[in-house]
């Protein structure tokens, strides 16, 4: 059985006219062991997916199935097994590592003598043995999230929700965020992230779903999405002439898109494209396969978005 | 999702792993927080009771210092639960995010809200007690009488959590308690006979403020604590509970609208 199901899950927000839809018919089950990707762009509905499947909110329609409880009815037993790395830091200020971690523990009912057992094995694990006794204050943003991390994992959960896990941190403190993710799926938990970096989803999810405007719009694997919806190659052409070349550009490739004064040319055999970039002058380019922020930009669109 | 948050609050002993939370945080800043709450309410004793103590020498058959410090405690119970009902739980709510989390684990936003009402009541008990001391120290309210006001003090400080928690509810920024404060709580300290009797009102008033919740801790706790009895415990009594109990409804309901969207 699947440890989370969302069977047509609806949420709107608002009255009459001002009603606004923020999730509009999704469905989708995880699978033990697996880690599943929520990408979207911000407001798409990755925050509310997250509220709604741990009961924190309750849909207008459709139906949610955690570790084997019915929710929102059978949320908080449903917590019990779940871990939560939240978006927002929301650590304890006044606290060591080691008091937000004992205090989280007694949230889950836990004794005192069951939350010394995994202490070490928390902190070990988080990179923060060393820290053990360290004010908040003293930690680094990295530090932080990890310690965020342990506290997620205090009541041994089956199921690990992480509401985009490495924003605001530092290439190296990232790293070590995802490396613990693996080690973590290593042992079989399973990890339920929300993100929009693309490098992050296709580096630990087995299978993703881009969400838009609270529509699920694509699934799947995420090598088997690129190559379903993306041309294998892409030439970004960059440069002062980099425009007005685009026009010759759009014989040569199956789709060619122009974003600031970067031409995006997307296409199955690059050769031509090379061949004609070798003899324009005043211009550089990048040749490199597809990737994910492609048939991201390609699903929800270059346009920003607040 | 309307009908939900109507729904009367559960009260579960799951609160008490959150109140601990809190006595934990504050036990790390117990002595200067209790020296906090007592100071001023010592040299507003002290100032008003010996500087206008010596010009009014009695009211109601006691001497000045002795009325004043009877009412005052309650009064200083009333601002204690409100500041950590307001200032304290909106830091927590709002700021540092600490409710947030607890929500991720299994406990339900009525313990959360439960765990404050509670736990802001104990620390102004904490307080309260603690101005008792002093009070003993100056002689005042040595009396067998005095060991039920410890848990009117309770009751008192219960009662204030909740109204507070309604302010806190519907609040966007630390701004808006200043309203509370200088609009609610700082008349009703004038119509609650704390620095004089309610019998100086003119009439019309006096009827509103036999209604108030700090009205009725004073006429619960003043006697109590000059060695006498009150004169209508049963109204009294009745009218913290009324203020209690529906306030805390009120809060739970106006939390679960901001918070479980």
């Amino acid at each position: 059985m699947s440890i989370l199901t969302v069977n047509h899950l609806k949420k709107s927000y608002g009255e009459g006219a001002d009603r606004h839809v923020v999730i509009d018919d999704v469905s989708f089950a995880l699978k033990r062991g697996e880690c599943y990707g929520l990408l979207g762009p911000n407001g798409a509905g990755k925050t509310t997916t997250l509220r709604l499947c741990l009961g924190l909110t309750v849909p207008d329609s459709g139906q949610i199935t955690l570790v084997g409880y019915e929710v929102p009815r059978g949320a908080r037993q449903a917590r019990m097994k779940i871990g939560v790395v939240p978006q927002m830091d929301s650590l304890d200020p006044d606290f060591t590592v080691e008091e937000n971690l004992l205090v989280y523990g007694h949230y889950f009912g836990m004794q005192p003598s069951q939350i010394h057992a995994r202490l070490d094995w928390l902190l070990e694990f988080s990179n923060l043995a060393n820290k053990r006794h360290a004010r908040l204050g003293e930690l680094s943003g990295g530090m932080k999230r990890r310690l965020t991390l342990a506290r997620a994992l205090v009541n041994d959960p089956d199921l690990i929700f992480m509401d985009e896990p490495t924003t605001g941190l530092d290439p190296q403190a990232r790293h070590m965020i995802w490396e613990r993710l693996k080690a973590l799926l290593a042992t079989g938990k399973t990890i339920l992230l929300t993100t929009h970096f693309m490098d992050e989803a296709e580096r630990l999810c087995n299978r993703l779903a881009v969400i838009d405007h609270g529509r699920m719009i694509a699934e799947g694997e995420p090598r088997d999405l690129i190559a379903q919806h993306i041309e294998a190659q892409v030439v970004e052409v960059y440069g002062d002439q980099a425009i007005r070349w685009a026009e010759q550009a759009r014989a040569l490739a199956k789709r060619v898109e122009v974003s600031g004064d970067t031409v995006f040319c997307y296409t199955q055999h690059a050769e031509p494209l090379l061949q004609n970039l070798s003899h324009a002058s005043g211009l550089r380019y990048l040749h490199r396969p597809a990737n994910l922020e492609d048939l991201f930009l390609k699903l929800t669109g270059r346009e920003m978005r607040d | 999702m309307s009908a939900l948050n109507y729904r009367l609050p559960a009260l579960s002993p799951r609160f008490i792993p959150v109140w601990r939370r809190n006595l934990l945080v504050w036990r790390k800043l117990a002595v200067a927080s209790v020296i906090g709450n007592i100071a001023e309410p010592m040299i507003t004793l002290l100032a008003f009771g010996y500087g206008l103590g010596s010009l009014l020498q009695q009211i109601e058959g006691v001497p000045y210092i002795e009325y004043l410090a009877s009412g005052s405690i309650c009064m200083s119970v009333m601002m204690a639960a409100s500041f950590e009902s307001l200032y304290s739980a909106f830091s927590r709510m709002h700021v540092q995010k600490t409710w947030e989390a607890l929500l991720n684990t299994p406990l339900e936003l009525d313990d959360i809200v439960l765990a404050e009402m509670l736990w802001a009541a104990s620390k102004a008990m904490i307080s309260g007690l603690a101005i008792l001391l002093v009070l003993f120290g100056l002689g005042i309210g040595v009396h067998p009488t005095t060991l039920l006001v410890p848990p009117l003090l309770l009751l008192t400080g219960v009662c204030f959590a909740s109204i507070a928690l309604i302010v806190n509810a519907i609040a966007k920024a630390y701004d808006f308690f200043t309203y509370y404060f200088t609009l609610v709580l700082t008349p009703m300290i004038f119509l609650s006979g704390v620095y004089y009797p309610v019998s100086q009102l003119p009439v019309w008033l006096q009827s509103l403020a036999n209604m108030l919740p700090l009205g009725a801790a004073v006429r619960l706790v003043r006697p109590l604590l000059l060695g006498g009895v009150p004169e209508d415990p049963v109204g009294d009594l009745a009218i913290l509970l009324i203020y209690t109990v529906v306030g805390f409804y009120l809060a739970t309901v106006l939390t679960r609208r901001r918070l479980l969207k």
